[in-house]
């Protein structure tokens, strides 16, 4: 059998039956469960979840993966022993952390709102683009992680590295964005902020879902933005670029630093 | 045959290989000594690939060790601190490791004498760090490799376990393999080793049979022999035996 297969089916077995990913998939439904139990209707819920997952997700991926890649070093090095080529064990790693990662955020969210799914009125569309969103963030976010974790050898500055990143793209990068069209507010700033919200992929997320539902003035500032200049038909097909782009750039990174370094 | 031709090695500004050339002999076993931070574990991680060299090479069979990692078909390893994914079992990291080297012939003999089958499904998280050991010490000998690369083999066995190591060693010397141990307790070495590898700040001291050591140290054992090469004792490097030693093993 493949290499890559080998590593990546011992990565899945490993992290299915890790109990820190159990308690992830279980908060992600019990919050979903708990949002229609209040008597949420399917647009609130959706919502609702849709901010969850932009705080969660990037949270999870970048910690869990930073620790997980941390915790499995001297198995890296067993495996870099074997007669295995560097690019199939780093790809198994990597695949062996997302897709554990996005199928318990799939199966976290995507239970209770199947449970729900003939009470609620949330557009098919939105809770595609929800998990789309999910996957690609997590993906995202996965490969940040690993990048960090590669590029550290210090486990606490690693996860100090880790909480950073989180922080800067979930709350620090908007905040960032309005302080500067305060600033320069007399500029036409559209277009450069447009390519600012395409430099976050947790702001792509956001306005990805928030084009399949009348939630404008939710979308933040550069997500208005982004669904002015670009309508529902092309947003969210540029969005989803986007962010397949932000899951392919990290996992180079990553791999590149892999590739290279000393054991 | 290994040899290790003028490796040099720094992290940094710090250099923990300094021209270091050695050879290895197919049907000795070498120890591998030196004091904490000499560059022992870098010279192995060098072998194996895992580190790379700033100058030198390592050949394997008079062909260089390469980037395509197929010449560690041939090396069975065991790291000074196994660990594996904690919630796999014995079973199925040994049979993803078999899985990865499809067409070897097993020699399953230590699983067995170790008594992994008993805890054949058993997470390895649960697993005490003399067991991780066992699972990491059968999973070298393994695929009957030419070379056995085993760093600190011991830490963590039990007495009876340990015998059964060293069972195990003795038999791939029979076997005309080539067996590398890395270790701190030098009375072990002493039963095992037929060459001894000093390493100190980088520099190989000395190189050769332990009897040649022990006859030049005027020592009887192993321990006070290293000592004495750690107090500055000037001795003879290349002996008599099979291994070489390359320039920069000469009289400290």
């Amino acid at each position: 059998m493949n290499a890559l297969v080998l590593v990546l089916r011992a990565g899945v077995r490993d992290l299915a039956r890790n109990r820190w990913l159990l308690a992830y998939a279980i908060v992600l439904g019990a919050i979903a469960e708990s949002l229609f139990f209040f008597g949420g209707t399917g647009n609130q819920v959706l919502l609702s979840l849709l901010n969850a997952t932009l705080l969660l997700v990037p949270l999870v991926a970048l910690v869990f993966g930073t620790m997980h890649v941390y915790a499995s070093r001297e198995f890296v090095e067993l495996l870099l022993a074997q007669p295995l080529p560097r690019r199939a064990v780093f790809a198994g790693l990597y695949l062996g952390l997302a897709l554990p990662l996005a199928a318990a955020f799939v199966v976290g969210l995507g239970v209770p709102l199947a449970l729900h799914a003939a009470s609620s009125d949330a557009p098919w569309r939105a809770l595609w683009y929800l998990a789309c969103a999910g996957v690609l963030l997590t993906a995202a976010f996965a490969g940040i992680a690993m990048a960090i974790a590669l590029r550290t050898d210090d486990r606490l500055r690693g996860m100090a590295v880790a909480l950073g990143a989180w922080f800067v793209l979930t709350i620090g990068y908007d905040a960032a964005v309005l302080a500067l069209v305060s600033a320069f507010g007399d500029w036409p700033l559209e277009r450069p902020l447009l390519g600012l919200m395409l430099g976050n992929p947790v702001d792509v997320a956001r306005v990805l879902v928030l084009t399949a539902l009348d939630a404008a003035a939710l979308l933040g500032y550069t997500g208005a933005l982004f669904r002015r200049a670009f309508g529902t038909a092309l947003g969210p097909v540029l969005a989803i670029a986007a962010l397949m782009l932000w899951a392919v750039v990290p996992y180079l990174f990553a791999r590149r630093r892999f590739l290279r370094r000393d054991f | 045959m290994i040899s290790f031709d003028g490796l040099r090695k720094a992290y940094g500004a710090r250099a923990v290989l300094d021209g270091v050339s050695l050879g290895l002999v197919p049907g000795r076993v070498t120890g591998l000594v030196g004091p904490n931070g000499s560059g022992k574990t870098t010279l192995i991680k060098l072998l194996l690939g895992l580190a790379r060299a700033d100058a030198g090479r390592i050949l394997l069979a008079g062909a260089p060790t390469d980037e395509d990692g197929a010449y560690r078909a041939r090396i069975g390893y065991a790291p000074q601190s196994p660990r594996f994914p904690e919630n796999l079992a014995i079973g199925e990291i040994v049979a993803m490791l078999r899985a990865l080297r499809p067409t070897a012939t097993l020699d399953e003999s230590l699983m067995d004498d170790f008594g992994l089958r008993a805890e054949w499904a058993t997470p390895v998280g649960t697993l005490s760090g003399g067991w991780r050991q066992k699972v990491s010490l059968a999973c070298a000998f393994l695929f009957q490799p030419d070379v056995l690369i085993l760093d600190e083999p011991t830490a963590g066995l039990d007495p009876i376990a340990a015998g059964v190591f060293k069972q195990a060693v003795r038999h791939a010397r029979e076997a005309g393999r080539t067996v590398l141990i890395t270790s701190h307790i030098l009375s072990e070495l002493e039963e095992l080793a037929d060459d001894v590898a000093f390493l100190t700040d980088g520099r190989l001291r000395f190189a050769g049979p332990v009897s040649l050591l022990l006859e030049q140290t005027g020592m009887r054992r192993l321990e006070p022999a290293i000592a004495a090469l750690l107090g500055g004792l000037r001795l003879a490097t290349t002996g008599p035996g099979a291994m070489g030693a390359g320039r920069d093993a000469r009289p400290a």
